[in-house]
């Protein structure tokens, strides 16, 4: 479900802009950090603190996009120039977390205490805590851009810019709207998963990775395709440490990804092409 | 056009008769200066994708590859680094082939999506190749490269006897030189037009009989390559490698090059290394915002010029410039 979350913030981006956000691991750990620092801290409520990560993560996002990948993709010659400045962003995030948050790892205490027993397996409390929050954001993102007005401007410029923008949707604000939701889901996946993983600076780009190795699977773009390749990347990790522990598990999960990829390239609920 | 050929003649004595003979002597900027080369390399096997208009962030696993190439070779079977160096790059180049044929079929950020698993995906191959690759620990103790004779005659004289500093100055001034001019007649032949056919429309290309497939396999394969021979010379004069060596950052920061110094020109990415580099190393009094820095600096350069550090030159003429 937390993988949900990343997969969804990077696909509403790349929709909506056709930008692959380097930044979103970097993103999800500054998330992660304010999370750390108002809860685990100054010892605020989890959800005061929740919220203030997602207003933070969603502002850089919002700031991101209005200084600098707007002027981009309108005097750039090439599309891909919008990556190089992802990446930079991503660059800048990094070295400003590691400044800022110093290296050490950061983790908070679980936010509820308990265990509860689902089938005979045992699961945390806090675990299911953030398990259900995760899905109730979820699917509170997926009403909205499904049945509200805002929503639907999104989908339309998703589709296609021009048509939109000859509809009368105003393509800057909500293109402003669509990154800076995708940061703030950033933001809230890292706030949520601080209680479990702890984060550390240097976690933004294996985040990152695996944010890109989810809408492959899936196919980019597409939101119910992110949510689905969420739950294939989650699946396949845990069955495969419980199988084979160890980095090996990973290699496995790339060169099966390379391998699906090869029939069916452009993910499992994909357009052609993005 | 004579006035060009000159230009880079005067380039070419600059970066390989004045600079070394002025800094002989300092350790630092020789060795900043190598790495810059060879960083170039890398960068210009990039570029080739480029040329292919396919992004590619998977430059890494090809160096690792090529630099673990020459570890295995010359440390455990003591084969010469004279015959390392071409092998790493066939090896890089093969791999790229066999990996190539199938992901090339991927366009856009689909494709640089999957070169950059790539990146982790070779971290994580000589991770665990065990005994082969040796894990977390790494290939150390790799000899030097040791002398070359022809018929009694001392071609290259073994690095241990020289300055090894200048010694590998000049094997990375000679392989860039070498790649440069190898990238530039390849953007100027038919070679070259048929891969600016591939960016610009792959149906179309192929519509006129282009072997598309084919064509932009051998691009790949051929950036490859260059990516293989830079791991085997990093490798050598650093005398280790590790499965950290090259990763997921060093892909992304080769595509950077290859951007910031403007991706309609031939000599874009080594121009874009060796300032960014360059530049990096000086920011270096900064310590921990040195990145920072960087980072911004880069920003601000991509919103200045997103079209590329070369775009600055007018009129711009695609691949004209000679040297760095």
């Amino acid at each position: 479900m937390n993988y949900a979350l990343i997969a969804l913030g990077i696909t509403l981006i790349f929709a909506i802009m056709g930008v692959l956000n380097f930044a979103h691991g970097q993103m999800y750990v500054l998330g992660g950090f304010v999370t750390y620092y108002v809860y685990g801290v100054f010892g605020l409520n989890y959800f005061v603190a929740l919220a203030a990560s997602a207003v933070t993560v969603a502002c850089v996002g919002l700031v991101f996009e209005r200084f600098l990948f707007r002027r981009v993709l309108r005097i750039t010659t090439r599309e891909e120039s919008t990556m190089l400045l992802a990446a930079g962003t991503a660059l800048l995030l990094d070295s400003l977390s590691l400044a800022l948050f110093g290296e050490k790892q950061r983790g908070v205490a679980p936010v509820v205490a308990g265990v509860y027993e689902v089938f005979g397996a045992f699961v945390p409390a806090s675990r299911a805590l953030i398990f259900v929050l995760a899905g109730g954001l979820v699917s509170a993102l997926l009403l909205f851009i499904q049945y509200t007005r805002p929503g639907r401007a999104l989908r339309a410029i998703a589709q296609d810019k021009e048509t939109a923008a000859l509809q009368g949707v105003d393509i800057d604000r909500y293109s402003a709207l669509g990154f800076a939701l995708g940061a703030a889901l950033a933001g809230l996946a890292g706030g949520l998963l601080v209680t479990v993983f702890a984060v550390n600076a240097g976690a933004g780009t294996p985040i990152s990775i695996k944010a890109f190795i989810m809408i492959m699977i899936g196919g980019a773009g597409v939101v119910s395709g992110a949510i689905l390749g969420a739950f294939v990347l989650g699946f396949s990790e845990a069955l495969g440490y419980f199988f084979i522990p160890g980095s090996t598990t990973y290699l496995m999960i790339l060169v099966g990804l390379i391998v699906f990829l090869i029939f069916r390239p452009q993910g499992i609920m994909g357009k052609p092409w993005g | 056009m004579r006035l060009r050929v000159a230009a880079a003649l005067v380039g070419l004595a600059l970066y390989l008769v004045v600079v070394p003979f002025v800094f002989r002597e300092s350790r630092y900027l020789l060795g900043i200066l190598t790495t810059a080369s060879v960083l170039s390399l890398i960068s210009l096997g990039v570029w080739l994708t480029f040329a292919i208009g396919r992004i590619n962030i998977g430059q890494a696993a090809f160096a690792l590859v090529g630099g673990y190439t020459t570890a295995i070779l010359s440390v455990k079977l003591g084969v010469s680094f004279w015959l390392c160096l071409p092998a790493s790059g066939l090896a890089a180049a093969l791999v790229g082939a066999v990996i190539g044929w199938p992901i090339l079929r991927l366009k856009g950020v689909y494709f640089a999506m999957i070169t950059l698993t790539l990146s982790e995906a070779a971290r994580l191959a000589a991770l665990n190749g065990g005994t082969i690759t040796q894990g977390a620990t790494g290939i150390l103790n790799i000899p030097l490269p040791g002398e070359v004779t022809f018929a009694g005659v001392v071609l290259v004289p073994a690095f241990r006897a020289l300055n090894v500093h200048l010694a590998f100055y000049y094997l990375a001034a000679i392989l860039l030189v070498l790649g440069l001019f190898t990238v530039t007649r390849i953007a100027s032949c038919r070679l070259g037009w048929i891969f600016r056919s591939l960016r610009q429309d792959e149906a179309l290309a192929a519509s006129i009989g282009v072997n598309v497939a084919k064509y932009r396999v051998l691009a790949f394969a051929l950036g490859c390559f260059f990516a293989g021979i830079a791991g085997a010379f990093f490798t050598v004069s650093q005398q280790s490698i590790y499965p950290s060596s090259f990763g997921v950052p060093d892909s992304v920061y080769f595509m950077l090059y290859c951007f910031l110094g403007g991706l309609s020109y031939v000599s874009g990415p080594v121009v874009g290394a060796f300032v960014l580099f360059l530049g990096f190393e000086l920011l270096h009094g900064l310590r921990e915002y040195q990145m920072l820095t960087y980072a911004a600096i880069m920003i601000t350069m991509m919103l200045w010029l997103p079209n590329g550090l070369l775009s600055l030159r007018l009129p711009a003429r695609p691949g004209m410039k000679a040297d760095a």
